[in-house]
């Protein structure tokens, strides 16, 4: 078996056997899919439009911004990235294996739902199944080096908890998956520039449900795939296998420059 | 044996204004265990953080095996086996698991015999935070191992042992030894580097201030043999001479006990005393200063090299 083989296996293993991994994996995203299925559907039927794509998204934010993040800064604090580089393991085995674990837990996640929204909960079915499925795949992206990323600056588990629900929280409130985009008065549909779910959530409303969207769908999906490469690179290179080697090859701040294609997208004015 | 393994040349490391590390020179022949010795804080761990490439050095030259570790860590990484001080695993990966997941990255096949030789067979499905601490400085070794390095750098490996674990830990470094590896051990266990080593070097504050092997260590110092002798009559204790080379002497329970710069005359002149006086000797005890006194007279500045 290959040395890319084992390690995923592990990796993959570990996100069933430890309870916390298996709590943002699965246990929160299908519970709160359950609950927005027979409570929220039935309090406001229009939610049936936005159930499916959002709690995909809910899915992936779930994993990669809260899952993924807490190990890589764990594994660090513990010293096992020291015998990790001492045994060969290069860097980006250790972001990219439990970046594509988590990623393929929350896939699982989203096909339960994905196959169990539409029969169950009368949600809205995409015209595109594809571009459903394709708009999925980028977002997964997005959001696991998000999680990588936010894993690599974190200094501690405590700052962890900080910079993920900087990002979960403003994305389930104003990244439109509780409340569509169009519906937001126009400051707030700026700051949702700033979100990636948005940009999700957009993509998947204008390319796989047909509908009119506040963000061009195609320069969702090029925001999305940007951000997801820029966070990707940015992890790589501020990567430190050594809580007590404080040595970086720059600034955690360098981090901020992922939000470089929302501001862009904002300021050129497609953000409408 | 000549050949160097490790050569260490004017290295330097400093952590911001800490100099951790003051200029250094030694090299580790084939087939030495070579103690790295001295307090907390001396030097041990970056030396060997740096030869096994996780620090940078800020001057000199550290070769293992005509690699540099800093640019060359990728053929570094399967001529050196490392069991690092602080260092982990992670808590839900089993003992299985950890086997086959450093054995991949080395390329080699899974080494489960080791398991056996370290007594971890029985733990494979364990998962690693359920081992107790000597179970998991046995499985470092284990994988540092696995591969069949040829330097081994091993810092503190017994620390939090067993008295059973150490003895075994010991035979496998002996073993290892014979097989031709070359072994760095990085100790504060005193009577460890005594048994274990051929050669070692004291840290002290950044600088080594000896180097030789154990033996050779405790004959420089000022470190008197003691000399213990108890007879049935006891007719030393009341014996008010002086035996030849004899600085010090007093009686503890049933021995007479003699300090002596030069043990051969004095027990001699000993064995002489008792016959003359029809005196029969019980026992006889002859020991050398050991390495611990010699480092503890060394770090506590008894002596400048």
């Amino acid at each position: 078996m290959t040395a890319f083989t084992t390690h995923f296996l592990f990796e993959f293993k570990s996100g069933l056997r430890n309870s916390a991994a298996m709590l943002v994996n699965y246990l929160l995203p299908l519970g709160f899919y359950a609950a927005m299925g027979f409570i929220m559907v039935e309090i406001n039927p229009t939610f049936r439009e936005l159930l499916l794509p959002s709690m995909v998204v809910f899915a992936f934010m779930s994993s990669t911004i809260l899952g993924l993040p807490n190990p890589l800064v764990e594994y660090r604090e513990a010293g096992i990235y020291r015998s990790y580089k001492v045994n060969g393991v290069p860097a980006i085995s250790i972001l990219a294996i439990p970046g594509i674990s988590t990623v393929i837990h929350a896939l699982i996640v989203s096909t339960i739902i994905m196959l169990t929204a539409v029969p169950l909960f009368d949600a809205a079915a995409p015209e595109n199944w594809l571009a459903f499925i394709g708009v999925s795949l980028l977002t997964a992206f997005a959001f696991g080096t998000l999680g990588m990323l936010i894993g690599v600056i974190s200094a501690s588990a405590r700052s962890v908890v900080l910079w993920s629900q900087l990002i979960y929280l403003p994305s389930i409130l104003l990244g439109g998956m509780m409340i569509p985009i169009a519906l937001m008065p126009e400051t707030v549909q700026k700051i949702s520039g700033l979100i990636p779910s948005s940009y999700a959530m957009q993509a998947y409303f204008g390319l796989a449900f047909g509908q009119e969207t506040v963000i061009v769908p195609w320069l969702a999906v090029a925001v999305l795939a940007v951000s997801g490469i820029l966070a990707l690179l940015l992890a790589i290179y501020l990567f430190n296998w050594d809580s007590n080697n404080q040595t970086r090859r720059a600034s955690p701040l360098l981090a901020l420059l992922v939000f470089i294609p929302y501001i862009t997208a904002i300021l050129l004015g497609f953000v409408l | 044996m000549s050949e160097s393994v490790i050569a260490i040349q004017e290295f330097t490391k400093r952590y911001d204004d800490f100099i951790a590390v003051d200029n250094i020179s030694f090299s580790v022949k084939k087939g030495e265990i070579f103690g790295l010795l001295g307090p907390n804080g001396a030097g041990k761990t970056t030396t060997l953080e740096c030869l096994e490439g996780l620090r940078q050095p800020d001057g000199g030259e550290l070769m293992v095996m005509g690699i540099d570790p800093q640019r060359e860590p990728a053929k570094l990484r399967n001529i050196i086996g490392v069991q690092l001080q602080t260092s982990g695993l992670p808590d839900s990966m089993t003992v299985d698991e950890a086997m086959r997941f450093f054995s991949a990255y080395h390329q080699v096949n899974p080494r489960f015999d080791l398991l056996d030789r370290m007594g971890l067979i029985e733990k494979r499905a364990t998962q690693y935070h359920q081992l107790s601490t000597g179970q998991k400085r046995r499985l470092a070794l284990s994988l540092a191992i696995t591969y069949d390095p040829p330097v081994l750098i091993l810092d503190e490996p017994t620390a939090g042992l067993d008295v059973a674990s150490r003895t075994e830990l010991h035979e496998i470094m002996q073993e290892l030894r014979e097989a031709g590896t070359t072994i760095i051990l990085a100790t504060h266990d005193m009577a460890e580097a005594e048994k274990m080593t051929d050669r070692v070097a004291i840290l002290l504050q950044g600088k080594i201030v000896e180097t030789g092997s154990p033996r050779d260590l405790t004959t420089r110092g000022s470190g008197l043999t003691k000399v213990s002798v108890r007879s049935e009559g006891s007719q030393l204790h009341g014996y008010a001479g002086q035996f030849p080379a004899v600085s010090q002497q007093n009686i503890r329970e049933d021995y007479m006990v003699y300090f002596t710069e030069d043990p051969g005359p004095t027990v001699s002149a000993v064995l002489d005393f008792l016959n003359a006086n029809g005196d029969k000797l019980i026992d006889l005890r002859v020991e050398r200063p050991t390495l611990e006194e010699r480092f503890l007279e060394i770090t506590s500045g008894g002596e400048e090299s």
